[in-house]
């Protein structure tokens, strides 16, 4: 039996290389794929939660694990719509280079 | 009986921890590699690892229709999307230029002290044995007749305000990408 530390500690490695995936990189495509990873890693705590805490009929856990996973596709869809939109427009996907707003 | 049943009982367990242990393995090992090669496409099939491996998980806690939702939304879509974003915006990347941005140290040590903070909470408490698993008309709880039953009865407001934030994605996604 696998304690339920075990998944935490595993979700909370995956978020955190996630957070310097997108911190870190200077593409903005793997700005994304970092953010992807993070959402990876709630979904893993979510399910995890549900099936040692709470594993409930009305499955709480996988039902709000596949509201994340929709809003996830729907978030890269639309982020990498922008970063094409950004490379049309100013021939480049590095985030440091669009300072546009920068005061 | 008895003693045979406990034996495969701890079969299972030992069966249980090296399978996580295996997609676990295989889950950091991705990641790990997605945030340091230089070359996009290779961070994107070192991406495709880290999720085959977080459906493995999502295999022993259970969950098999979200393993299996879990490869085709990211092994099959966000993958490949992602690797037409890197085709359309650049050249394959250019090994002089630097990876990573100024602050990169910085962001190595916030994720550090992040999994500092949450080890640090997670670490005394004294979490619950695994539970059995309820089971409904003789099928386990996790199962898809279930989760379809629940999605449209106890769940049907967010489920039908996923479905605009998808519709409302794609229409965004369609006229940011026009010319």
């Amino acid at each position: 039996m696998v304690p339920l530390a075990g998944y935490l500690f595993v979700s909370a490695a995956l978020f955190c290389i996630g957070l310097y995936g997108a911190l870190a990189r200077r593409n903005a495509v793997a700005v994304l794929m970092g953010i992807e990873l993070m959402l990876n890693a709630s979904v893993v705590n979510l399910l995890a939660f549900w099936r040692y805490l709470n594993p409930n009929v009305s499955l709480s856990g996988p039902a709000f694990a596949v509201f994340v996973i929709t809003l996830a596709a729907a978030e890269v869809a639309v982020g990498l719509a922008l970063i094409i939109a950004v490379y049309r427009n100013r021939d480049t996907v590095v985030v440091d280079d669009v300072d546009l707003m920068k005061g | 009986m008895i003693a045979i049943k406990d034996q495969r009982s701890k079969m299972d367990w030992i069966m249980e921890f090296l399978t996580f242990i295996v997609f676990a393995g295989m889950t950091l090992t991705g990641a790990v590699f997605m945030v340091t090669l230089h070359n996009l496409v290779r961070s994107v099939l070192a991406m495709i690892l880290a999720f085959v491996g977080v459906a493995g998980l999502y295999l022993v806690l259970e969950a098999e229709f979200l393993a299996a939702i879990q490869v085709l939304v990211y092994v099959g879509a966000v993958a490949v999307l992602v690797l037409f974003a890197i085709m359309l915006t650049q050249r394959v990347s250019d090994p002089n230029k630097p990876t990573n941005n100024a602050q990169a140290w910085l962001a190595f040590t916030v994720s550090v002290a992040m999994f500092g903070i949450l080890s640090w909470v997670y670490a005394p408490i004294k979490w619950p044995a695994l539970p059995a698993l309820p089971t409904v008309n003789n099928e386990p709880v996790g199962s898809v007749v279930n989760l379809g039953q629940q999605l449209l009865g106890a769940y049907a407001v967010p489920f039908e305000v996923a479905s605009v934030v998808l519709l409302v994605a794609l229409l965004g996604a369609i006229i940011l990408a026009r010319e």
